[in-house]
């Protein structure tokens, strides 16, 4: 409770700019040629020095993906999206010979994670936390990096990850998300550029909060990153992601796959903020953010637990999803996704129920402004053999306003017949009644808004880890600005 | 400290008070009785500046300064404190959360110095033993599952805490039984100072045997028919408000 209290306070010392994330930082960077090709996918191979099965693996997924149609799964109206007409790989050319440590990294790239409120070299000093610093189509930097090597914990870039532990990326990519899963999922397992590798070693409790923070800079270029989190016995990690981009006229596409694994007792906690830029109000420009996440716990007694809270994107379609192999296994999600202005938002979950005594748990806050759509769509399956599976969904929306809309889709498909299976759903407005009584005891119109929708959304975001607690209150507040009044 | 000249007022077009006038000073307490539909609620709406309720003419005036034309958070901060006749529910938000929002709120607006989280915190449990109010209710979420009893004496802790020169208690004794009802007007009375009035609003007499006004009025078609002494309201007790409306009471 304590952390609420202290967010809302730091709430009020926000400044009041909508997207304060929307500038450019001006870099000379390396691109792949424009478009995509057999070649654009060499290209990228050989720029991360990739060995031989990594490039036909791609290949591979490249040769699918043209085969492939768009995603049917969604409610959304998504422009046909152009494939040639962007870039799919661009570095800072300073990263070019990579640097040894943060004295040999671009200024100009330091200066944009202070600007962005993460300031690297501070990050370095402050215990808690350790950062990957993605921009654009590589990794800057990593902290703590030695820290945690010395407890056995790996945490690097994928393309690093893939020259100094070959054999655990080869296991382990692609083997919760095939390349074949859907389209964007394909075509990031062709294009993937940077990202962030984890690896708990047995018994290992992760002794801080991993992170990593993406940004998009370039115009017209995709980011395709590349997740893969492993977990091995009896382990513990909990892992963050941020994002933001750059405000832009034209649309940009962020195809990523996320992968987890757990083994036998071992327990991940996955947290996104994702706050990519929205669009303008009449929907122009603004990031596609088809993402593909997906974890597996396949020992007994292993738990994935899923927090995001989603308030940017033009269009978000998104189902951080649980395969709950192993007998006892606990899936957890928990999602605050807010729209304004033209957004449109169609997200959840899948929980796949195949061992005994499953369980899974989904809250969905869904907060809607403007003109813009949210939709919570979630399966909840049980296979025949999950004898006792259990599932609890309780689905929130909040409306904002008369023009937005919210939607409700959830399926649910049981084999089995001692699955127990609880649904609950909500839909109500900010009452004129709360806000009036907000605003006689002082509070202002828009800081009430911002009072009302965090406390909707509090059962999620205190699972959030203390750290982030309050970046996510400051969003949530300002995603909601302009849409009363 | 509160002047009330000729208002007028209407809702939704409709012409609801038809030339108020009212003047409270420091320290005294107020009553203004009525039957239902005579614009009671409408006054304590007007005075809080809600949306929807438009002064047509006249004007009021709170220590020297019209104040029909501030927004509701502004009046507030200029020390109107409006007790509503339905605390509103606000579901995940605790009363330590929205009590401090809405002081430093305030206090931003005075142009006073916020409350940090520990000044906050020992003002507040301050206040809870003042009031005999258990530090539990601090936890919980702002009015979600009170008993209309626990909704009032929240409202008087609300009070407490944001300490304003004028209060307004909008038939705050709406639905209470009899205990609620003196644990309301308990708390009212150990709010009363020499620099703060309280106007109350209400239908019936019993609220007035614990908060004792100085003053009472009868409004009865928008506007104020008669006033008097405390004596003013037994007399309604008795004859109802039939001479001033028409309508029984």
């Amino acid at each position: 409770m304590a952390a609420t209290q202290e967010t809302v306070e730091q709430v009020q010392s926000l400044e009041m700019d909508k997207y304060k994330y929307g500038f450019v930082t001006e870099i000379e960077s390396e691109k792949a040629p424009k478009g995509l090709s057999e070649d654009t996918v060499r290209f990228i191979s050989a720029k991360k020095n990739e060995p031989e099965w990594l490039l036909e693996w791609r290949l591979k997924a490249y040769r699918l993906w043209l085969t492939m149609p768009e995603p049917k799964w969604g409610k959304l109206e998504i422009p046909e999206i152009d494939y040639q007409d962007s870039y799919y790989y661009s570095s800072p050319k300073s990263m070019e010979d990579r640097p040894q440590s943060l004295d040999e990294v671009d200024p100009e790239l330091l200066r944009t994670y202070e600007k962005l409120g993460i300031p690297i070299k501070e990050q370095e000093v402050l215990a808690g936390v350790a950062v990957d610093y993605v921009f654009d189509s590589v990794s800057v930097a990593t902290t703590f990096r030695e820290q945690l090597k010395e407890v056995g914990v790996i945490f690097c870039p994928i393309s690093e990850a893939i020259q100094d532990y070959p054999e655990l990326v080869k296991k382990y990519l692609g083997s919760v998300v095939p390349a074949g899963d859907n389209k964007h999922a394909c075509l990031n397992s062709a294009v993937f550029t940077d990202g962030s590798f984890v690896y708990i070693p047995k018994g290992v409790r992760c002794p801080m909060e991993l992170s990593t923070y993406f940004r998009i800079n370039e115009l017209n270029t995709g980011q395709f990153e590349r997740t893969l989190i492993v977990a091995d016995e009896g382990s513990y990690v909990s892992y963050l992601e941020g994002c933001t981009a750059p405000q832009r006229d034209e649309n940009q596409l962020h195809a990523a796959v996320v992968e987890l694994v757990t083994m036998d007792d071992a327990e991940i906690k996955y947290s996104t903020v994702q706050n990519w830029y929205p669009g303008d109000e009449d929907g122009k420009g603004g990031i596609y953010n088809f993402v593909t996440k997906r974890g597996i716990c396949k020992g007994k007694n292993s738990k994935i637990s899923w927090t995001q809270v989603e308030t940017g994107s033009a269009i978000t379609w998104k189902y951080p999803s649980c395969i709950l192999q192993g007998d006892n296994s606990v899936g957890e999600f928990y999602s605050v996704a807010i729209t304004n202005g033209r957004q449109q938002a169609d997200t959840g979950t899948k929980m796949i129920h195949l061992g005994k005594n499953t369980t899974s748990r989904i809250i969905s806050k869904g907060i809607s402004a403007g003109k813009s759509q949210n939709t919570y769509r979630g399966l909840v399956r049980v296979a025949a053999k999950a004898e006792g599976a259990r599932n609890f969904t309780q689905c929130d929306s909040l409306l904002v306003g008369e023009t937005c809309g919210a939607h409700t889709v959830p399926y649910i498909e049981s084999k089995n017949r001692s699955a127990r299976l609880e649904h609950e759903a909500t839909t109500s407005k900010i009452s004129e009644d709360q806000l009036f009584y907000c605003r006689q005891r002082g509070i202002s119109e828009e800081d009430a808004v911002g009072l009302v929708v965090n406390g909707f959304c509090r059962e999620v975001l205190q699972e959030l880890p203390m750290e982030f607690a309050v970046e996510a209150q400051q969003l949530v507040k300002i995603s909601l600005e302009g849409s009363v009044g | 400290m509160l002047e009330i000249k000729n208002l007028h007022a209407e809702v939704d077009g409709k012409s609801i008070l038809q030339g108020i006038d009212l003047n409270i000073n420091k320290g005294e307490v107020h009553a203004i009785m009525g039957p239902n539909g005579s614009g009671k609620s409408t006054l304590a709406n007007v005075l809080a500046g809600r949306d929807d309720y438009e002064v047509t003419e006249g004007g009021i005036f709170f220590d020297g300064k019209d104040i029909s034309e501030l927004e509701p958070e502004e009046r507030a901060g200029e020390g109107i404190f409006l007790a509503f006749q339905y605390p509103v529910e606000i579901p995940g938000v605790t009363n330590t959360t929205f009590l401090k929002e809405a002081l430093n709120a305030q206090r931003r607006y005075r142009g006073e110095e916020e409350l940090d989280g520990m000044e906050f915190v020992k003002m507040i449990r301050g206040k809870t033993k003042e009031l005999g109010i258990k530090d539990d209710m601090l936890k919980r979420a702002v009015n979600v599952g009170f008993s209309g009893g626990e909704k009032k004496r929240n409202d008087i802790l609300q009070m407490a805490v944001l300490n304003p020169k004028l209060a307004v208690l909008d038939e705050t004794d709406s639905g209470l039984d009899i205990d609620a009802l003196k644990v309301v007007a308990e708390g009212v009375n150990k709010l009363r100072a020499e620099n703060n009035a309280i106007l109350v609003i209400t239908h019936y007499q019993r609220l007035l045997n614990y908060i004792v006004p100085d003053q009472v009025h009868v409004l009865a078609n928008g506007k104020i028919r008669r006033s008097g002494g405390k004596e003013l309201a037994l007399e309604l007790e008795e004859k109802g408000y039939a001479d001033y409306s028409g309508e029984a009471a």
